[in-house]
């Protein structure tokens, strides 16, 4: 069935038009802004277009990078969001391949627990957690990885548990017969299998963890690490004595690899958001 | 082959649990004790029975903050939940440049919390300043728009994706017998599309209602509560008790707050899935 396009379709298209200028438009401005001398930025300024006289250059984002400290808390974040993704991509889908495998009480109780723990509010845990994590050193952007694997298992087990379900336990069993043992089945037979459920919770917990803000505020130790956001919460709570500038231009750096990335694999974006919540 | 991969469980499934028992379970069963105590640290706590949830219930700031909460997370759930179903099905038409509609919709979602309030916290005060109004800092409607606003941009795109899949996902036979049979474009809506989406429409509605519930650092960011804790949400309101009042009481009441917030989101949560998945219609 072939429609032609309608009017009604094209006005549909300049009104959808017109709602992505608005919806680009705040990122736009800070950007126009972190292009401009630092005395062109008043509340009364900002909507104007830099001119030849209050046109920046680059200064503002070399000043971010190079006084801010910004490139050391973008190390940290970055630091963070690899490993506590890795570490939690491939302990959960080996958690999640244990209890759908294995039907005793104990994988059942895990999994009740994994998915309660998903409904349960930050606020509820972060005085506890963050004591427990000082007790425990797991307060520098190495060890972080471990409450992060904890906190973000209900998410992971859950939506590798759905997926693991369709998969035939006949292609296992007959592995395990040629003389795999459990660990090179899993690898060998379902990883394979999972790559796109992989890629799906990958980047869920990643755009988690690299925008979180309460938990590393909390858990590491601020003398020595902060993380980005910790970093542009710092900026704006001291409004007036910092230039605005280069916090401009900071918060455009911040912006600006995540825009790139998801260019890039906006597809596998997509996708992992519509799985997520088709699972949830 | 269940019994051999038992054996391996060490392998498998110790390392996600330790990992669970020390950020999770823990902390949770500490938090529960401890909204029953006076306590500064965790080692020096002393047992006081429910009076912490008794000077909570008192606490008028607790109690404004879940009216501005209640009343944020409906509005906004409202707002979230129609624009992007309507933005869905006219994408879901066959016009031009779907796929960079979808895109730019899709943006604002990557952004951080923080990052999102700061970049709004800049724009609103100088449109606000533009038009002669009192700053965010001062102005509490302003600030529960603005929030509102925030919300809208940042969520939208993220619920549009989950109609979009919701709505290609009807079989075109089905729109098309209803429209041999001589239903109108709104019968069709309302009869056909609406109902088989339904699924996609309880997730949500439950991913907006949690989300804006349990909203902080987009409230840290764009208002920070201010004025004096007017547009403090529950989140922010149990942090501030916790970090922000000195003495050795407000950490026991922050915990039971806590407590009591963690209720609260178990139960709309459950009231909610129970409420729309019985709407819910077979295929």
């Amino acid at each position: 069935m072939v429609k032609r396009r309608t009017v009604a379709d094209w006005i549909w298209t300049v009104m959808l038009s017109l709602l992505c200028l608005v919806w680009v438009y705040p990122v736009v401005m800070i950007l126009l802004n972190a292009l401009k001398v630092e005395t062109a930025i008043t509340t009364g300024g900002a909507f104007q277009l830099p001119t030849l006289e209050t046109f920046a250059g680059l200064d503002n984002f070399v000043n971010a990078i190079q006084a801010k400290g910004f490139l050391d808390a973008f190390a940290t974040s970055l630091v963070i969001t690899i490993t506590s993704v890795a570490l939690i991509l491939v302990c959960c889908s080996m958690c999640a391949w244990f209890i759908t495998r294995v039907n005793n009480r104990l994988s059942k109780l895990c999994y009740f627990l994994f998915v309660f723990s998903m409904v349960v509010p930050f606020q509820m845990l972060m005085f506890t957690l963050a004591a427990t994590a000082d007790r425990l050193k797991l307060n520098t952007p190495w060890n972080i990885c471990i409450i992060y694997l904890g906190f973000g298992a209900g998410l992971a087990v859950f939506m590798f548990a759905g997926f693991m379900k369709s998969i035939p336990i006949e292609v296992e069993e007959a592995a395990m017969i040629d003389g795999c043992n459990p660990l090179q089945t899993f690898f060998r037979i379902d990883l394979p299998v999972l790559k796109p459920t992989l890629i799906s919770v990958g980047i869920l917990e990643t755009m988690w963890v690299w925008n979180d803000y309460l938990l590393p505020y909390l858990v590491l130790d601020r003398k020595k690490y902060t993380t980005v956001p910790i970093l542009i919460q710092y900026f704006k709570g001291s409004f007036g004595k910092v230039e605005m500038g280069p916090t401009m231009a900071c918060i455009i750096l911040t912006v600006l690899p995540i825009i790139v990335l998801y260019l890039f694999c906006q597809k596998h974006i997509i996708k992992g958001v519509v799985a997520g919540a088709v699972k949830g | 082959m269940a019994k051999i991969i038992r054996k391996w469980w060490p392998v498998f499934l110790l390392p996600t649990l330790v990992a669970f028992i020390i950020g999770f379970v823990i902390p949770f069963c500490q938090g529960l004790y401890l909204s029953f105590c006076k306590f500064t640290t965790i080692n020096k706590a002393e047992w006081v029975g429910i009076s912490n949830y008794l000077k909570a219930f008192q606490d008028t700031q607790f109690r404004s903050a879940f009216v501005f909460t209640a009343a944020f997370t409906v509005v906004s759930t409202v707002l979230i939940n129609v624009c992007a179903f309507v933005v869905a099905l006219t994408l879901t038409r066959r016009i031009r440049g779907t796929n960079l509609f979808r895109t730019v919709f899709f943006m604002p979602n990557l952004i951080g919390g923080i990052v999102l309030g700061f970049i709004w916290n800049i724009l609103i005060n100088c449109v606000l300043s533009l038009l002669g109004k009192p700053l965010l800092a001062l102005n509490t409607t302003a600030g529960f728009w603005g929030l509102i606003i925030l919300m809208c941009w940042q969520q939208i795109g993220y619920m549009m994706i989950i109609y979009i899949a919701g709505l290609q996902s009807i079989p075109g036979e089905l729109i098309e017998a209803a429209r041999i049979d001589g239903a109108s474009a709104r019968q069709i809506l309302f009869r056909v599309k609406i109902p088989n989406v339904m699924p996609s429409i309880t997730i949500c509605l439950f991913l907006t209602l949690t989300n804006s519930f349990k909203l902080f650092d987009q409230n840290l960011a764009l208002t920070g509560g201010d004025p004096n804790h007017a547009t403090e949400m529950l989140a922010m309101n149990i942090y501030q008790t916790f970090y922000a009042r000195s003495g050795p009481n407000w950490k026991g009441i922050g915990q039971a707050k806590a407590v009591l917030f963690c209720i609260m989101v178990i139960a709309i949560s459950l009231i909610q899935l129970r409420a729309t998945r019985s709407k819910e219609v077979q295929q």
